[in-house]
């Protein structure tokens, strides 16, 4: 407990001296609304096991160390980004470093007019209007403390903004890469706009050169603007040491669509908060998920789909590899409010348990106060399947071969999602080095 | 000899099933293993193919000159073993295409070999396609998932045509196939056979050896072989049932305990 608050007392103490290295960034608007979630933070209080939406993660392993801010401006080199990159993609790719904005390592392909990539602070110190509508609008910081911390240190982050009717072809990569010699905490600090009749890929990838520890705290606002079609790939291969915790929140207009992978490897514990929320008719909300677990990692996915009007269907599939003394959590609540008659929503979650040792807690959670919608869920914990192992066998297939087959089928119906071949390439490629 | 199968006992679950099985099998030849339900038929198909939840108790299996028993079930398929599985497995995610490809570089490989590439690969397949008469689109479905119980079938025989065994082993590949689909699973097999390899039907109806015309038939019948013959005695099975198997009077002599029972 005294840990806890020693660590909350950090982040209070040294917010002025935070304040002063903003500089030109402080704009009235945004500066506000760091000041109030600040004002909240110092109300609010970590959670614990007690709170039923921390019930199976632990966090208390986060409050051992005291991270601080970076501001080592460390350099690192294109060889290092490169091995981050998708072979042969076309595609915008921005660079974080430490939480900054590395206008060294992004490179921006020609984008259609009015299309913004780039940095947050670079728009929060330009008044960028989008960004002083949008952000900490959907993620409300009143009530979760790791938000009220990320809006109030606001920094940097990655902005896009899809004016109206243009579609950026190639995908927007976000590399947030930490390489510290120091304990630090990272907070990026996201928003993407896809106004009416847009579209855009955008993938927020969160790696490391390092197996160090580090805490990222990251918060992604969404917004799908009537008609708008936004797909969004996050792959996690944070250092096996570090803490991520993050919070994406999507808000849906009408007949907007919005897809989303989660990809996650990393982070000794990996807490991720996904909302969608659809505020008008005709919408749909895609939420797939693969994670690969080992030794003692945590793996914790929470996700709300928040039925608000007519007419919407959400689907979402999570997977999971767990491997050694690896835990994992599902907590997958749909509400479908009284109005929204016509709601299709189907939840999947299916877990693949490779030691005895390792464990998953899931939980669907529906709440459906409409009578006309179609509702699904459905949860399994297994093994691998000896039957399709003995028959692969049979046909000349070793053990590992044939093990390594089973996994990919296993991941397969995820990783089929992804319409983008190098990106699915590079994660198949991943899931054969961890299992040959 | 190709296969010789000595005093064979196998359990499972500490229920013995095999209670000493016999048989020997030459390049070649063809036979086909007949019986009731439950006499073992499918236990001495997967003992072969080696699975692991079959305990063998005693006895030894001679597969050229090696111990088969010894073997993991991979390294008999890399030897030239195939087993058509009566329940062939569905495996969502892998595609056919995808699993004969490892598997026939798998075999490749244990025998030294270069991996075949993609063109020399898909020329292999596209020419075994055509025995069991499957289309291309079959090579992108998943494996058995989703097929009719004739597809499944036809999918085991495509399977041994492409690894092309030595010893190819067909656990009840006919039941439940109707005519059409029962003559193409025939008519593959029999483009399989030759002068130095060799089959083990494992049926239990007489109507799939009116296309496959065994050497040998023999009946199993509760863990044994009691009695082995040409192929007129598939005939006699069919005609007179398994009853006559049964009866006492035909049962072999040995140790075994007879189990008195009160009336």
């Amino acid at each position: 407990m005294e840990k806890t608050l020693e660590f909350k007392e950090w982040f209070i103490k040294n917010f002025s001296e935070f304040e002063r290295n903003l500089n030109g960034e402080k704009t009235p608007g945004v500066h506000k609304l760091r000041k109030d979630a600040l004002t909240k933070f110092k109300e609010l209080s970590f959670p614990t096991l007690k709170d039923e939406d921390w019930k199976y993660t632990n966090i208390s392993p986060l409050f051992k160390y005291n991270f601080s801010l970076d501001s080592s401006g460390k350099e690192i080199s294109s060889e290092v980004i490169s091995r981050f990159l998708f072979d042969e993609m076309e595609h915008s790719l921005i660079v974080f470093i430490n939480g900054r904005f590395s206008k060294q390592h992004t490179k921006l392909l020609n984008l259609p007019e009015g299309v913004i990539v780039g940095s947050i602070a670079d728009a929060i110190k330009e008044k960028n209007p989008i960004v002083e509508k949008h952000l900490g609008r959907y993620a409300d910081h009143s009530n979760q403390i790791f938000t009220a911390l990320s809006t109030a240190y606001t920094r940097d982050g990655a902005f896009v903004y899809v004016p109206e009717g243009k579609v950026v072809d190639e995908p927007v990569h976000i590399i947030f890469l930490t390489s510290a010699d120091e304990q630090i905490i990272t907070q990026p600090r996201n928003l993407f706009v896809a106004d009416k009749n847009s579209q855009v890929t955008i993938i927020e990838h969160y790696v490391t050169d390092d197996e160090k520890i580090y805490f990222t705290n990251s918060v992604t606002e969404v917004v799908a603007e009537e008609n708008a079609i936004v797909n969004h790939i996050k792959l996690q291969e944070e250092s096996k040491a570090a803490f991520h915790i993050a919070r994406t929140e999507i808000d849906q207009e009408r007949n907007s669509n919005f897809s989303s992978l989660l990809f996650s490897t990393g982070a000794a514990i990996a807490r991720n908060d996904i909302n969608s929320r659809f505020n008008d008719e005709g919408s749909e909300a895609t939420l797939n998920g693969l994670f690969i677990i080992e030794d003692e990692q945590l793996f914790d996915v929470h996700t709300l789909i928040d039925h608000a009007k007519p007419n919407c269907n959400s689907h979402e599939h999570y997977k999971g590899i767990l491997d050694d003394k690896s835990r994992g959590v599902f907590n997958g609540k749909v509400l479908v409010r009284q109005d929204a008659q016509k709601t299709n929503a189907f939840q999947q979650n299916n877990n693949l348990l490779l030691s005895n040792n390792a464990l998953v807690n899931t939980k669907p959670q529906l709440e459906i106060f409409a009578d006309d919608v179609k509702c699904s869920h459905g949860a399994t914990i297994g093994q691998l399947d000896d039957e399709a192992k003995f028959y692969l066998k049979t046909r000349g297939i070793g053990e590992e071969a044939a093990r390594s087959i089973l996994l990919h089928a296993f991941a397969s119906d995820v990783l089929k999602f992804i319409k983008i071949k190098q990106v699915r390439d590079y994660l198949e490629e991943i899931i054969s080095k961890r299992f040959n | 000899m190709l296969l010789e199968v000595k005093n064979l006992h196998a359990s499972i679950e500490g229920n013995e099933i095999l209670k000493g099985i016999n048989l020997n099998v030459n390049p070649g030849e063809v036979h086909a293993i007949m019986g009731p339900n439950g006499s073992g038929k499918s236990t001495l198909a997967q003992v072969l193919a080696g699975r692991e939840e079959y305990e063998v108790t005693e006895g030894e299996v001679i597969y050229e000159g090696k111990n088969l028993l010894e073997l993991s079930p991979e390294d008999r398929a890399r030897e030239g073993i195939f087993l058509a599985f009566q329940y062939p497995v569905e495996i969502p995610g892998v595609s056919n295409v995808n699993l004969l490809k490892t598997a026939v570089n798998e075999i490749r490989k244990y025998h030294g070999e270069e991996e075949l590439d993609a063109f020399e690969f898909l020329t292999l397949i596209k020419e075994k396609m055509k025995i069991v008469e499957l289309d291309e689109s079959f090579l992108k479905r998943a494996v058995n998932e989703g097929f009719s119980g004739g597809e499944k079938k036809r999918n085991e025989i495509f399977q041994m045509a492409v690894l092309d065994p030595k010893l190819a082993i067909l656990d009840e590949t006919d039941s439940g196939l109707d005519i059409d689909a029962l003559k193409i699973v025939a008519n593959g097999v029999n483009k399989l056979k030759s002068k130095d390899k060799a089959i083990i039907l494992v049926t239990h109806y007489q109507r799939l050896l009116n296309y496959i015309v065994p050497d040998f038939v023999h009946v199993l019948y509760n863990g044994r072989i009691v009695k082995s013959g040409g192929k007129e005695l598939a005939l006699e099975l069919e005609e007179k049932g398994y009853d006559w198997i049964k009866a006492p009077s035909n049962s072999p002599k040995g140790g075994e305990k007879k189990v008195v029972t009160s009336n």
